[in-house]
């Protein structure tokens, strides 16, 4: 079986439809994200990891009735907790959440208040303290920073490796492309309301790898089809290079596809987020590969030429192996 | 021509025999005498799952190092007055200016201009190792600051001190695997993680409640209230004196909420027990008796020898818990007695014992994953996993015919080797990880694709089917090396910068994908050099 066999697709000369379709994406994250930070003061909603607070997920014996689970709170006086129904319905879970403690001492009394409060007020419906963080103000904004520092060094490295696998603007797109692909996604996290964890962090520095993978497929392909054909216009050298890897890439991105979907459907609520990202970040990165790091090669290339700088871009160095 | 395939075959089965045994241990094999293990309690004993998966609690505590910072200057204040007293040099006070944000900053006042030079040198000759010694001259003010690098390690040794009192005490729960260790992402901080530890009210009390025992000198007391404390001390608390709230005391007769006026600078501090235990006084009324070590017993006679009559406060946390006269001077045995329960006596012991904390803690960050929850996940991934090797499996077969048995192969071998090398290096695997292991098979397929899709073209371009799968695997290996490399880089950041759980997403990944090399570049194409070897001239390559 075969999919692709012989494509020539001119991809160079759609770049116009790339560039709008990503510059669509990019502008209603970067939007959405302006919106979020009027309102909540960071640019997408922020997991209790980061934005630090109280968060109890309860699991109770029979359907829980959030009213009665809110009125029992404010009988008690916690007045700023937020109820929500958490997972499958069938599950009977709910989370609790409580806003960021600014004093780190009194940190701990939230959990116990809401544990105890529903043990007095609600007392017909037994339940099972399934999961508790509470997280301090301090901590929170250090993650916050080494989350940032990490995606960023995690580019830095790569742009680095890539230099000296290839050249200097091959990295630069590549990072370009990754860059891309984290904004849309995080874009996607703002627009469709969903909170920041950890972990999704940690699927975010998945993509920039996964994205750079696919990137440095059709990059290998350029690079060697250079070298066999000095003469040819660059644009269709790197036109025929996608072509060529376009099998690889569309069954490679469809298979993690696959993986990730599975993880998504059956990974658990605690993993939603998380799998999430990835869908998102596995589509947009296959997509930012073929649509933004090679046209960006040829553009730069073009640019060049105009300046009436060497016209050819330069030969990538030989792979050390 | 055929390759003589026998060695690399050998080295397959080996390496992977290796792994397999590090899934399952040597207790799955049914030696004479001994049952074996049910194949999935020994995959269970082998792989160390994370809390996220067994359940159990992780705090994130801060060490309030200041406090150990300003025990340590309140001493110097008390030995820099009794020792000018003993020089014979006169000053008026000697104090700390801000104890709160500078708790390393000694302030020495209102010493005669004439003798300056004096104070100096005899302040330098005893100090000058720890502090920078400033002013004199004309000045009648010193000052004296603890040297960044005394300071610092004076910080360490307080976090390490921490770390080790806790251990101990968490040492007395029995709690299995306990992780604590300095927590590298903040200062002064310690991580604490405690499997299957879900009621962390117990934990807490025993780390945290009594962040510090000291013995001080009574200054004043007892007081009604902190008014009536200011007022007969003429309105101003001298600063190296402390007031304190007291604890329903016994020894002398004094309720809950009366305060006492104490010396800052501790007699015995937290460090300086030996031993403690339980026991009862003359009356019958519980008390805790211990013993110091050589050198605070030392401290301790002297300072009791000279003090016969005077009070001095047992300090636990911020209260007095008693208050004693000294009777006669006392080397290294004593008892605290005050109106303790028979749990509280016991409890003061063990932390006696396993000694004070030198600062007390704040919690950053606790969580607790219940057990269930820990399951649930366990299962979640589990399928998740088993679903996406299936559908990958099953693809594959179907694209590339004969070909996809050989990927299906190294995929499986992937996981056996991904999962014996977590049995080995006792690597823990975690929810996250094991969305790891779902990636690599994703990612793991990659190699392949590259590989397959290049012999396809090789074959397209009509070369034979051997040169094909030479060249297939010669040009796609750069691609791959590069495409490692760089998931690889990701990855290792991952574990610099993460925590807990994201570690283990980043060990899993980093470790499938090296698995990876092996499994689909080597092994593929040992499968692939002896599906060649049989075939006969003319034959096609099943791609």
């Amino acid at each position: 079986m075969e999919l692709f066999r012989n494509v020539n697709v001119d991809w160079l000369g759609k770049k116009w439809y790339f560039l709008s379709f990503s510059l669509i994406f990019s502008v209603a994250g970067i939007i959405s994200m302006g919106m979020h930070w009027a309102q909540i003061g960071s640019p997408v909603p922020l997991g209790v990891d980061f934005k630090g607070g109280t968060q109890v997920e309860l699991q109770f014996v029979q359907t829980p009735d959030t009213n009665r689970i809110r009125q029992a709170m404010d009988a008690t006086g916690i007045k700023d907790a937020r109820i929500q129904a958490y997972d499958a319905a069938s599950k009977n879970e709910v989370l609790i959440s409580l806003p960021e403690q600014q004093n780190e001492t009194s940190l701990d009394a939230g959990q116990k208040q809401i544990v105890d409060t529903l043990h007095t007020n609600y007392a017909g419906n037994a339940f099972n303290v399934r999961n508790v963080s509470v997280v301090g103000p301090t901590v929170g904004k250090q993650l916050e920073k080494q989350a940032l520092l990490a995606t960023l060094y995690s580019m830095a490295g790569m742009l680095i490796y890539l230099w000296f696998r290839f050249q200097l603007i091959y990295g630069v797109a590549a990072v370009v492309a990754c860059f891309h692909d984290t904004l849309i996604t995080v874009g996607f996290f703002a627009l469709l309301d969903k909170e920041i964890s950890l972990t999704v962090i940690a699927a975010i520095l998945t993509l920039v790898g996964y994205s750079m993978n696919d990137t440095i497929v059709v990059f290998d392909r350029i690079r060697e089809d250079l070298r066999m054909s000095r003469r040819e216009a660059l644009s269709d050298v790197v036109n025929r290079a996608i072509n060529q890897t376009l099998s690889r890439t569309v069954l490679t991105s469809g298979l993690t596809f696959l993986t990730v979907l599975s993880l998504y459907v059956f990974g658990g609520q605690v993993l939603r987020n998380f799998s999430f990202a990835l869908v998102v970040g596995i589509l947009i990165g296959t997509y930012s590969s073929i649509a933004v790091a090679a046209p960006m090669l040829v553009a730069w290339q073009e640019w060049r030429a105009r300046k009436g700088n060497a016209a050819v871009l330069p030969a990538a160095k030989r792979a050390r192996v | 021509m055929k390759k003589n395939l026998n060695g690399k075959i050998a080295l397959i089965v080996a390496v992977v025999a290796v792994f397999v045994f590090g899934i399952l241990g040597g207790a799955w094999i049914p030696w004479p005498g001994q049952a074996p293990k049910p194949f999935k309690q020994a995959v269970t004993d082998r792989i160390h799952l994370g809390l996220d998966l067994r359940g159990g609690a992780h705090l994130i505590l801060q060490v309030v190092v200041s406090e150990a910072v300003n025990a340590e200057t309140d001493n110097t204040v008390g030995r820099i007055e009794q020792d000018l007293k003993a020089a014979n040099l006169s000053f008026s006070q000697a104090y700390k200016p801000d104890p709160v944000n500078k708790p390393e900053v000694i302030r020495l006042e209102g010493t005669t201009p004439e003798k300056a030079s004096d104070v100096r040198s005899a302040l330098e000759n005893k100090y000058s190792n720890e502090y920078e010694v400033s002013g004199g001259g004309g000045d009648t003010s010193f000052t004296l600051t603890m040297k960044p690098l005394v300071l610092t390690s004076l910080k360490k040794k307080t976090v390490q001190q921490a770390i080790e009192t806790i251990r101990d005490r968490v040492d007395t729960l029995g709690v299995s695997e306990p992780v604590i260790q300095e927590y590298g992402l903040g200062d002064n901080q310690i991580l604490v993680e405690l499997p299957g530890i879900d009621d962390l009210d117990r934990v807490k009390s025993l780390i945290q409640e009594t962040a510090r025992l000291e013995i001080h000198a009574v200054a004043g007391g007892p007081y009604k209230d902190a008014q009536e404390a200011m007022a007969s001390n003429g309105g101003v608390i001298p600063a190296d004196e402390e007031l304190a709230h007291g604890s329903g005391s016994v020894g002398a007769d004094t309720g809950s909420d009366s305060i006492w006026l104490l010396r800052r600078a501790y007699v015995v501090g937290g460090n300086d027990f030996r031993s403690a235990d339980p026991g009862t006084d003359q009356n019958g009324r519980r008390n805790v008796q211990f013993t110091l070590t050589n050198e605070a017993g030392d401290k301790f006679y002297d300072y009791t020898s000279k003090n016969v009559g005077q009070s001095m406060a047992v300090l636990m946390g911020d209260r007095v818990r008693e208050v004693a006269t000294i009777q006669s001077a006392i080397r290294d045995r004593g008892e605290i007695t005050g109106s303790f329960s028979p749990d509280e006596v016991e409890m003061l012991s063990k932390l006696l014992r396993t000694g004070a904390l030198p600062a007390s803690l704040n919690y950053l960050e606790d969580r607790t994953v219940g057990a269930s929850l820990g399951a649930d996940s366990i299962k979640a991934g589990v399928t998740a996993a088993v679903v996406g090797v299936l559908l990958v499996m099953v693809f594959m077969l179907i694209y590339y015919k004969g070909s996809g048995i050989n990927a299906d192969l190294a995929l499986f071998l992937n996981l056996v080797i991904l999962l014996g090398f977590m049995g080995v290096s006792g690597a823990t695997l975690t929810l996250p990880g094991i969305a790891g292991v779902i990636l690599t098979i994703g990612m793991g397929v990659d190699s392949n694709v590259l590989i397959f899709e290049r012999i396809r073209e090789e074959v397209r371009a009509g070369k034979a089917p051997s040169a094909a799968v030479d060249q297939g695997f010669a040009h796609a290996w750069v691609t791959i090396v590069d495409t490692h490399v760089t998931t690889i880089v990701s990855a290792a950041i991952l574990f610099m910068f993460g925590t807990g759980p994201v570690k283990g997403f980043a060990v899993t990944l980093t470790f499938g994908l090296l698995a990876n090399l092996f499994t689909a570049v080597y092994v593929s194409r040992v499968i692939f050099d002896a599906h060649l070897n049989k075939m006969k001239p003319g034959d096609l390559v099943s791609i």
